[in-house]
């Protein structure tokens, strides 16, 4: 592994530029603001991280599609398979926000959530 | 002809805030036109999270964040109609809508214009071929994608490299499309340092920053574009010509406040900004008649859109009860100074019960900056900051007593302050 890498912090919109240095078994980091850039640039270089957002087809809703997302994040290397798993559902309106369509996702640990209310087509 | 006390025109997250804002400081007849099928704007669209960091401290998507304030507008019973356009604002506060059921007159006493902004179309680009199919701007992809549930290609160039344009990248490759690249004719990005992060550096996506498309291929259905490098007055570089096939062309070239309501009603407009010049309590040139959101000015993140809309509604209100906080004070005018392109509002009142809040945006990228509120030639605030960007917008409020005396012009400006 390198010693040193630099990345963009993503944790919020400032988009600090995160220096990180490996020095024994630690990770030092320089040029964030917060204390959340620092856990997300060990985060990074240990296992990185990401939440996704996409959308499930809907039977018998308001929309034919509801927006949806990852409630904890999902390990970077499996964005795809997951992205594929929540391609294959299908789900029937009415649907709330926060509803769980999908629990723990490829034993990610994390559910896909709804993020708006479909309601019923009348 | 139906008469209400405010009539809110646009039901985005701006026009819900200042109807749910006027709603609680007691007006009870409100009206919210709507043009789509459903309240919630642009959000409705925006499905991926970064939402309400400042006003709920959590990252919400798109859509949770408007169904937040839907929710407030139906627990408060304020009216609303959907599929209702607005066509006509005269200067009596009259509105003529066009509604299912044909046009309809409304008159109100205080109206907020919350019209938000549309995308920049390819009439405002200088591209040399045809006008092809398969040339999209970002923002409706990412409708027929998130709401409509349409792919709208698998090959696919981005022009611009604006938010909305990097979201997508993120949004179609998730999808199964291959982005080829983002180009952008400017030495830098005009989208956040996060989303290129995390929308084309975690997917591969090249970004070509100094680079402009000089040729669009195809006649009948797009087949490819031309870039090429260009020099800092961004004219083509010979010899630097890439060749990308591609089934579709995403345009993020920025965003326009939608004015045309505004203009007709002969209400003043900024010349930077393109929306309505107001003053700190949201008041156009138009008495009673307030704006907020992105019609006028362009925002990127909703949190400061909601505080913004606030104020409007708010000031509505009172507007409406016969309490005018612009009535008979003083104005003075808000300037750009060194390194800011602009300052909403245009005009501070001057002794106004609420404070003002001062927005603005820099020039141009800037590494540890000061910036520095000054009435006349004194400075009565200053803030440091490590870093500034023209697509992020900066706030800066001031209290009713930092204005109580005021007695001149406030101008902001930015200074550097070493590396
Ligand atoms: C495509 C796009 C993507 C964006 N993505 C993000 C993002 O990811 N994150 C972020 O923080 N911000 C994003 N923004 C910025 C966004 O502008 C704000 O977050 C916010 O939605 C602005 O709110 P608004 O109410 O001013 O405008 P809008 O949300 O645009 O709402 C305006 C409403 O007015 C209605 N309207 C317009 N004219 C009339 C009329 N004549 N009669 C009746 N109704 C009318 C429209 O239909 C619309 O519903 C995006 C903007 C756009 C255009
Ligand atoms: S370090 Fe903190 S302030 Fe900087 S981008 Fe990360 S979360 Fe934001």
């Amino acid at each position: 592994m390198e010693n040193k890498k630099e990345f963009t912090c993503i944790v919020c919109p400032v988009g600090c530029h995160l220096t990180v240095t490996k020095e024994e078994n630690q990770y030092n980091v320089n040029g964030n603001t917060c204390k959340r850039g620092e856990i997300y640039a060990q985060q990074e270089m240990i296992a990185p991280k990401r939440n996704i957002a996409s959308t499930i087809r809907v039977e018998d809703g308001f929309l034919n599609l509801v927006p949806v997302k990852t409630d904890k994040q999902i390990p970077k290397e499996m964005i795809f398979d997951v992205m594929k798993e929540i391609n294959k559902y299908r789900v029937t309106a009415p649907i709330k926000v926060g509803d769980i369509l999908i629990e723990n996702i490829l034993g990610t640990g994390s559910n896909i959530v709804a993020t708006r209310n479909i309601a019923k087509n009348n | 002809m139906l008469n209400y006390d405010l009539v809110v025109i646009g039901g985005g997250p701006a026009g819900l805030a200042a109807a749910v804002e006027a709603k609680k400081n007691g007006i009870d007849s409100i009206l919210i036109i709507e043009r789509d099928r459903e309240l919630g704007g642009i959000l409705n669209q925006c499905i991926h999270s970064g939402f309400g960091l400042h006003e709920f401290k959590e990252e919400l998507a798109g859509p949770e964040y408007a169904q937040r304030f839907i929710d407030q507008v139906n627990e408060l019973g304020i009216e609303y109609i959907l599929n209702t356009m607005v066509i006509e604002l005269n200067k009596d506060k009259e509105i003529i809508a066009l509604s299912e059921d044909g046009l309809i007159n409304i008159g109100a006493k205080s109206i907020v214009l919350a019209m938000g902004c549309r995308e920049r179309t390819a009439g405002a680009v200088a591209m040399n071929g045809y006008r092809p199919a398969g040339v999209y701007t970002a923002g409706m992809a990412q409708r027929m994608m998130n709401m409509e549930g349409l792919m709208v290609g698998k090959e696919v160039v981005i022009y611009g490299s604006g938010d909305i344009g990097l979201i997508m990248a993120r949004r179609m490759t998730l999808e199964g499309a291959k982005v080829k690249c983002v180009v952008e004719i400017s030495p830098q990005s005009s989208g956040l340092n996060r989303n290129i992060a995390q929308c084309l550096n975690d997917y591969d996506i090249p970004l070509y920053l100094s680079h402009n498309i000089n040729k669009v291929h195809g006649k009948e259905k797009i087949e490819g574009v031309t870039i090429c490098k260009v020099d800092e007055k961004w004219q083509p570089i010979k010899g630097t010509e890439q060749y990308f096939s591609c089934d579709t062309l995403l345009l993020s070239i920025g965003l326009i406040p939608e004015n045309e309501l505004t203009v007709n009603a002969g209400i003043e407009i900024g010349e930077v900004t393109n929306g309505p010049k107001v003053k700190s309590n949201m008041e156009t040139s138009m008495e009673g008649v307030f704006s907020c959101g992105n019609v006028l000015h362009v925002h990127d993140i909703v949190d400061f859109v909601t505080k913004e809309s606030r104020v409007a509604g708010k000031n509505a209100a009172d507007y409406i009860k016969g309490i005018n906080d612009s009535d008979g004070k003083k104005l003075f005018e808000t300037e750009a100074g060194n390194g800011v392109s602009y300052v909403i509002p245009n005009y501070v009142v001057s002794g106004g019960k609420d404070g003002a809040n001062l927005y603005f945006r820099s020039r141009k990228p800037y590494k540890k900056v000061e910036v520095k509120v000054l009435i006349g030639d004194k400075v009565i605030k200053t803030k440091k900051m490590p870093a500034m960007i023209p697509s992020e917008m900066v706030n800066i409020p001031l209290s009713p007593e930092e204005i109580a005396n005021l007695n001149d012009k406030i101008k902001v400006e930015v200074k550097e302050i070493g590396k």
